[in-house]
């Protein structure tokens, strides 16, 4: 029995005095990167993937319009466009522009960019639709977001 | 004299924290405000009829279906590795094969799809016709396909500007989304 009980000496400790600290600086980044939506999303969000991306030079003057399949039953099956935390229809959505243009001071007007938050499965008929609206209510320049998939395997 | 310092409990410290950390762990959403920029076309004007005829040969013609096959210039094509490199190809033409574009101004990417189309369809083919033109423009000025991308995002600083400016000086990005046809819905 004795032949089992061999101890070692070395104490194996981490040591856990500065555990504090390290958790409060992961603490600080979070709480300094977090940001509180303001809507939830009411509608299927699985963006696409694409390598070209662009990033925006100023996120104030961007507005969100989210595009898919809701993800409640009772609100259909249909795939729906929402802005804010409701659901628009494409007749809203000249109306809807020029709220968020009212939004910006005058001189950032023109610099408005929608972001088209498409789900991968929505379908090509309704966003375009939307941009046909889009480019009546003077709001030309758009952003299709997508997640980047530059780093992963090149088919 | 041995005075009996105040202690604040330091040990349930670490529990706090772990706490305030998972909550925000948990309500972070890194926001994501990056993709495919595009400026859209102004609207058609009801007065003018738009008849202007494009010679057949200076327009790059790609077509999508309801079911999500593709058509690049009248072909049918499985894998679409091949696109980008035949993309900047007919651009870069200059005349040089008379079955494709004269000049870099006047080639055009046509780029249809169908109602019925999804968009991670539509994203992943404009993300190769996109990605021939920065590659183009990265080339221009000299820098990574990356890097040309990166200072169009920072526009202020004349730096990136001259970078931006210089990859785009002769290559107009002329993508021409068509609106969908009707087939599927």
């Amino acid at each position: 029995m004795s032949k089992f009980k061999k101890k070692a000496d070395v104490k194996q400790e981490i040591p856990t005095s500065s555990m504090p600290d390290v958790v409060f600086m992961l603490l600080f980044f979070f709480m300094v990167t977090t940001e509180m939506r303001k809507s939830s999303i009411e509608v299927k969000q699985v963006l696409p993937k694409a390598a070209q991306l662009r990033k925006l030079e100023r996120k104030t003057l961007v507005a969100n319009l989210y595009i898919g399949q809701p993800t409640k039953i009772e609100n259909g099956t249909e795939e729906k466009i929402q802005a804010n935390d409701v659901f628009i229809t494409t007749e809203d959505i000249i109306r809807w522009v020029n709220e968020e243009k009212s939004k910006l001071i005058e001189a950032e007007r023109e610099q408005l960019t929608i972001s088209i938050k498409g789900d991968k499965d929505a379908k090509r008929g309704i966003i375009a639709d939307v941009e046909t609206e889009l480019r009546k209510g003077n709001a030309r320049k758009v952003l299709y977001t997508a997640s980047d998939n530059s780093y992963a395997r090149k088919q | 004299m041995a005075r009996a310092t105040p202690e604040i409990p330091n040990a349930s410290m670490a529990d706090i924290a772990f706490l305030l950390l998972t909550f925000f762990l948990v309500t972070t959403t890194i926001n994501n405000d990056r993709g495919l920029s595009i400026g859209l076309p102004p609207p058609p004007d009801p007065n003018k009829k738009d008849e202007i005829k494009m010679q057949e040969k200076n327009i790059f013609k790609i077509q999508v279906n309801s079911s999500d096959a593709l058509l690049v210039e009248g072909e049918p094509m499985g894998d679409v590795a091949g696109l980008k490199d035949m993309i900047i190809k007919f651009i870069k033409n200059n005349g040089q094969d008379p079955a494709s574009s004269e000049s870099p101004e006047k080639a055009i990417v046509s780029f249809k799809t169908d109602r019925g189309t999804t968009h991670k369809r539509f994203i992943e083919i404009l993300d190769i016709v996109q990605g021939a033109y920065y590659d183009i423009y990265a080339e221009e000025a000299g820098v990574s396909n990356k890097g040309w991308r990166d200072a169009a995002a920072k526009l202020s600083d004349p730096e990136s500007r001259a970078i931006y400016e210089k990859g785009k000086k002769n290559y107009p990005m002329n993508i021409s989304i068509a609106d969908p046809t009707k087939i599927g819905k």
